[in-house]
């Protein structure tokens, strides 16, 4: 997930494409993958461009709200388990700058934008992690969010960030396991433990339910993603969907979704329930979330402070080769 | 200048007096059970230093200079905190007190905890915190090659697994300082720094004290002061390549082994046992 608001161009009808533009669009419809060396629209290109990076993105700033924890993580198999997630989201920023580079973009280049404040990552993850219990709500929440919109993009039409999307969606799933059953552990606790998770609850249910994007109707970019299989639902799609799985886990722990108006819909066969605050979701994007500056920071400052480790390493290599095209003479 | 009058008045030795008869005795903290206390002394200095240490590099997570460090650094901490489970877990068997690994990680304060200094010096910049990971890591695998083969099974059993993923650690440690020191002039002036700052915290890895003795003797565990020519032999091949100097000083801070420490453990359980400490009996 993590690609809320990507930029691309407006749809073309096939009288208005280009004879290669049509024969791209008819390999789509067809179900085929589209592979780094083809042929591609710019427009497609640009769009992947941009949805993988803030996806790369997301994974990497996405491991400082749980490395908030880490040091602080209750047991040690808990400790174990944390650091394994935040891991595993390093690896699958990996796997992502990787996908990206492929459309010829290189990581140091993305990242650069990201510093720049050119390019975004989720929302969500501009929220703070306030208590234990929002290591159990980020996994179930924030890991479920991101799977309800990453199981479909494994059948995208981009081959690299489809093979990216396989091997992410599989780590994800754990993770939302894992942090279901922190949540478990805490409502089923001590009277503190089941305030912090209701509290988890409370404040987070909003900015996962942001993490869809807009409503359909104020998405200006979705038509022509859809038409190239970047994307593939709407976001209001997936939002019902992931209400519809969440609430009754939810009812499960025994904790109560803060939303007065949520009720079960028979006639669509899903719930109703209470948009999100969109005016807090454009602050959050204008970069005025509680932890905007905070993560962006941190972000930089890693940068910074390891350029000359960066840079030593490369030195290295070059000496090192240098020696060895001597020792070949 | 007057001199101090005795503190010691008849009123304040009556107070004494009636404050002791008034309060029971303060409950006993848990002995080992006899002829153990070696051991577990033992046990705690492995397990209480990769914890310590694991904690140290948990810390970079999502702030280290490349994705790949990112990733290396949660595996080298997720090895540790494996370890350590393992480590404390025998610990408190042997003591015989019911204490699990997660009762002595987290409900121990500081003059408890028998690391290494080295393990809670504070991370510095990155090539402070890798310089301490190598430095540590050379010794650490020639400290498991030695308990790989103890006279304890329980103990060989762990050496081995944990030797496994050290000799990984050691490998990734002594790359990275060779190619740091031996890259641009800032790189390697950063390396030096830091092992000339941490050299007089690896002294201590050497000594040996009644327990170790006893240790050694009984074949459990290798003698400290035998580890120090394959940790010369490591440091000597890599820092050369590394064109880094060894520092001249032999003058070891110490006192880790015995539960005196440095004004950082105090910190890092005030962060660790944070949970645990504010909501006692609770489970997670
Ligand atoms: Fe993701
Ligand atoms: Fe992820
Ligand atoms: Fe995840």
């Amino acid at each position: 997930m993590y690609a809320q608001l990507v930029k691309s161009e407006g749809t073309k009808t096939r009288e208005e494409m280009t004879p290669e533009e049509l024969a791209f669009q008819e390999r789509i419809d067809r179900g085929e993958k589209i592979e780094p060396k083809e042929w591609m629209p710019e427009g497609y290109r640009k769009t992947l461009i941009r949805q993988i990076g803030q996806h790369a993105h997301s994974e990497i700033v996405g491991q400082l709200p749980e490395g908030n924890w880490i040091t602080r993580a209750p047991t040690l198999e808990r400790k174990a388990i944390l650091l394994a997630k935040v891991q595993d989201e390093a690896g699958h920023g990996l796997y992502l700058y990787s996908a990206a580079e492929t459309l010829g973009v290189s990581r140091d280049e993305l990242m650069e934008l990201l510093h720049a404040g050119k390019m975004k990552y989720s929302s969500i993850f501009n929220y703070p992690t306030l208590t234990w219990a929002d290591m159990g709500a980020v996994g179930w929440l924030v890991d479920g969010a991101a799977i309800m919109n990453q199981v479909p993009l494994q059948r995208t039409s981009y081959g690299p960030y489809s093979r990216a999307m396989i091997r992410i969606c599989k780590e994800e799933s754990f993770h939302q396991r894992q942090g279901y059953a922190i949540m478990m552990k805490m409502a089923q606790g001590t009277p503190a433990q089941k305030r912090m998770a209701q509290d988890a609850l409370n404040r987070l249910w909003y900015p996962a339910l942001m993490m869809f994007g807009p409503s359909d109707k104020d998405s200006v970019h979705s038509a022509q993603s859809m038409a190239w299989k970047i994307k593939m639902n709407t976001n209001d799609e997936l939002r019902q969907k992931f209400v519809d799985q969440t609430v009754p886990q939810a009812e499960y722990l025994g904790l109560t979704v803060p939303d007065p108006n949520l009720k079960w819909n028979e006639e669509k066969g899903g719930y109703d329930f209470s948009e999100p605050d969109w005016s807090e979701f454009y602050d959050v994007l204008a970069g005025n979330g509680p932890c905007n500056k905070d993560r962006l920071g941190a972000r930089v400052k890693a940068w910074e402070d390891g350029a000359w480790f960066r840079e030593g390493l490369m030195a290295h290599a070059e000496k090192a080769a240098a020696r060895r095209a001597q020792a070949a003479e | 200048m007057p001199s101090l009058p005795d503190m010691n008045t008849p009123e304040v030795a009556d107070l004494a007096r009636r404050e002791a008869d008034a309060h029971p005795a303060h409950p006993t903290v848990p002995q080992p059970d006899a002829g153990q206390e070696a051991l577990f002394e033992t046990l705690l200095r492995i397990g209480d230093s990769t914890l310590i240490l694991g904690h140290r590099v948990s810390e970079w997570c999502g702030h280290s200079p490349a994705l790949e460090e990112d990733i290396a650094l949660a595996n080298v901490a997720l090895d540790l905190i494996g370890q350590t489970q393992l480590w404390l877990g025998l610990a408190g068997e042997v003591e015989g007190q019911g204490r699990s690994a997660d009762d002595l990680a987290y409900l121990r304060d500081a003059w408890d905890f028998r690391n290494l200094l080295i393990c809670e010096r504070p991370n510095g910049d990155f090539g402070h915190t890798l310089m301490r990971q190598f430095l540590f890591d050379a010794w650490h695998h020639e400290l498991l090659k030695g308990l790989a083969a103890s006279s304890d099974p329980r103990v060989a059993e762990i050496a081995a697994k944990a030797g496994k993923e050290v000799a990984y650690h050691l490998e990734r440690s002594s790359d990275l300082v060779v190619r740091l020191g031996d890259g641009t002039e800032e790189s390697h002036r950063r390396m030096q720094e830091a092992l000339d700052a941490l050299w007089p915290y690896t002294g201590e890895m050497f000594l040996g004290d009644d327990k170790d003795a006893d240790m050694a003797a009984r074949g459990i565990a290798p003698d400290p002061a035998s580890l120090r020519a394959g940790w010369d032999e490591t440091l000597r091949h890599v820092l050369t390549e590394a064109t880094l100097q060894i520092p001249e000083g032999d003058f070891a801070h110490k006192g880790g082994k015995q539960g005196i420490h440095t004004e950082h453990l105090g910190y890092i359980l005030a962060e660790m046992q944070f949970l645990q400490r504010a909501y006692p009996g609770a489970s997670w």
